[in-house]
């Protein structure tokens, strides 16, 4: 079932063994991680060389303040032309929460990575507009991360 | 007072020299055609837009954190909050990216049930779209029309999950409940009438001369833009790419049924609006394919770790007892594992990030919102039309804010 996306994995490999630090392949899906200085040019060879033409989703995860790496970043590819799937994970540390921007191969991922830089605090160097999307310009903190509470902090909370 | 900062907007917004001869105007967020809580910066060189700029988030209530929070059943019930015009679909994208990590196969019935319910959920998401684009232009009529016909699909939803706009019908596992008695002869007494309805919008609407000039060449998108701006759903087919995930990765046995993917050349509103009235017509023949299939069967998962018993096994079975009590009190654990689980929602590709650590709580779950990435590629379409156009934009990319915002 997933023979077709390890020809990918090998294809990155191929083109730069640095580009693929590990794969991961479960549930029918192909996760591979990448370094987050390769990402622009993994996503770039992808979508020129492999047809991966849309990105269907880009979002971030915290795995929480235990955790080191803490942040990762998953990037959803998909062709409209051969209707594969394939995920690219960034791994970023709580110190340095910094990666390069996709908006230059996809435009689509200029609002997914406000989003993921307005609820997770995830930097994305390069960016046309790093404003928040969702929550107001003036909200302190990024509610999506594990050491948030749920009901917030003041002038915010519900409690 | 203090005087020392004369005025304080001035300095954290300083006057664009370009406004010297243009203006700002914002619209929203409490405008009617905005379809919710949307606003736009529009700068307008008369009546021409020259740059528009989405605010969105007003509708923001926090659920991606909230199903953190939640257990996975729970989850449900938040999904169909979302895309409050399309709950059936949430609830099956998430209930199905949950499947995926259980690695539970679900009964031939009800997969069956699940296409009849979207499609007949589509039909009603359609319905709103056609009658609230409508209005937004200026025909008052057609809203009347087709918020009836979505008035008797709510009703066949109501009579099978007890809900109208919060139906979380669709269970981990299968469903809540069989259909009830009677059910496939309400659908048919609806489908036998709905061709009707569908011929009074196309005299009211597809043929009408004002219609046509106000859709068609507005709004245009070309293929390659679409596709690099993540277009999904009509708002793609739209542009001529022939992409339905229905089609391209299959899920709940939709690869079984026969059906067309319309699609319209042109990027324009009137082929926006083309491809959805044509898809109103595969929905309906999918609807009547499912109604065929329906046999009688389980509508639950053999999992008794993970799916609610019968009422009437908890009464005889001690087991089954058991099972229900820990699965209300406690949950039921996820094995680890990461899912992107897309289903094709009205508006375009619904895709649920679901991130299980082992527990009974997800670690993460992601929603890929249609509306919300067609709604990115509004300043693209927006730009260089007039004001007025743009209302008919926002109409033709069916967008629904409480989507976008989460």
């Amino acid at each position: 079932m997933t023979e077709k996306l390890h020809q990918f994995v090998e294809a990155l490999r191929n083109q730069s063994p640095d580009w693929v630090s590990d794969v991961i392949d479960a549930l029918g899906e192909v996760t591979v991680f990448v370094p987050r200085e390769a990402i622009v040019d993994a996503c770039r060879f992808l979508r020129d060389e492999h047809k991966f033409d849309m990105l269907a989703d880009l979002c971030g995860c915290d795995r929480g303040p235990e955790e080191d790496p803490r942040f990762e970043v998953n990037y959803h590819l998909f062709s409209t032309i051969h209707y594969n799937r394939l995920r690219l994970k960034v791994l970023l540390s709580e110190e340095d929460p910094v990666v390069q921007t996709v908006t230059s191969v996809w435009k689509t991922a200029n609002w997914h990575e406000r989003e993921t830089y307005d609820l997770l605090g995830i930097q994305f160097k390069g960016h046309p507009d790093l404003r928040r999307i969702l929550l107001p310009s003036d909200f302190d903190g990024f509610a999506l991360r594990k050491d948030y509470p749920l009901r917030g902090f003041e002038p915010y909370s519900l409690n | 007072m203090n005087t020392a900062v004369e005025n304080p907007a001035e300095e954290v917004n300083p006057v664009d020299p370009a406004l010297e001869t243009e203006m700002t105007l914002s619209m929203g967020p409490q405008h009617p055609s905005t379809h919710g809580v949307l606003r736009l910066d529009l700068r307008l060189d008369g009546e021409l837009v020259t740059k528009a700029t989405p605010d969105i988030g007003y509708l923001h209530t926090g659920m991606e954190k909230l199903f953190e929070y939640k257990k996975y059943q729970q989850g449900i019930v938040i999904t169909d909050r979302m895309d409050y015009l399309n709950p059936l679909g949430n609830n099956l994208a998430y209930v199905m990216a949950a499947e995926k990590l259980l690695g539970l196969e679900i009964p031939e019935r009800a997969q069956v049930i699940r296409v009849l319910m979207c499609e007949l959920q589509r039909i009603a998401s359609h319905m709103v779209w056609l009658g609230t684009s409508c209005l937004d232009i200026g025909a008052m009529t057609p809203f009347w029309f087709t918020f009836k016909e979505r008035e008797k699909i709510l009703n066949i939803i109501e009579s099978a999950s007890g809900g109208r706009m919060t139906p979380s019908y669709f269970r981990i596992g299968g469903l809540m409940m069989d259909l009830p008695a009677g059910f496939d002869n309400r659908v048919r007494q609806f489908l036998d009438k709905f061709p009707e309805a569908l011929e009074t919008f196309d005299t009211l609407i597809t043929g009408n001369k004002i219609w046509q000039s106000r859709t068609k060449g507005i709004g245009v998108i070309s293929k390659e833009e679409a596709i690099d701006w993540g277009l999904t759903g009509p708002s793609l087919r739209g542009s001529g790419v022939e992409l339905d995930i229905r089609r391209a990765n299959p899920y709940s046995g939709y690869e079984t049924y026969d059906f067309e993917v319309p699609t319209e050349p042109d990027g324009d509103v009137w082929s926006r609006f083309k491809v959805r009235m044509r898809e109103l017509r595969e929905s309906q023949k999918i609807v009547r394919q499912a109604l065929e299939r329906l046999k009688p069967g389980p509508i639950k998962a053999d999992a008794p770790k993970v799916v609610l018993p019968d009422r009437d096994d908890m009464r005889k079975h001690m087991d089954a007892l058991i099972h229900h009590f820990l699965i209300v009190a406690e949950g039921f654990n996820v094995p680890p594992g990461e899912v992107y689980h897309p289903i094709e929602a009205s508006k375009g590709e619904l895709g649920v990030y679901m991130k299980a650590n082992g527990g009974p709580k997800p670690e993460r779950v992601h929603f890929r919102g249609p509306s919300f990435v067609n709604l990115s590629a509004l300043p693209v379409m927006a730009e260089g039309e007039m004001i007025a156009d743009v209302v008919a934009i926002i109409g033709s990319l069916d967008i629904v804010l409480g989507e976008i915002d989460r």
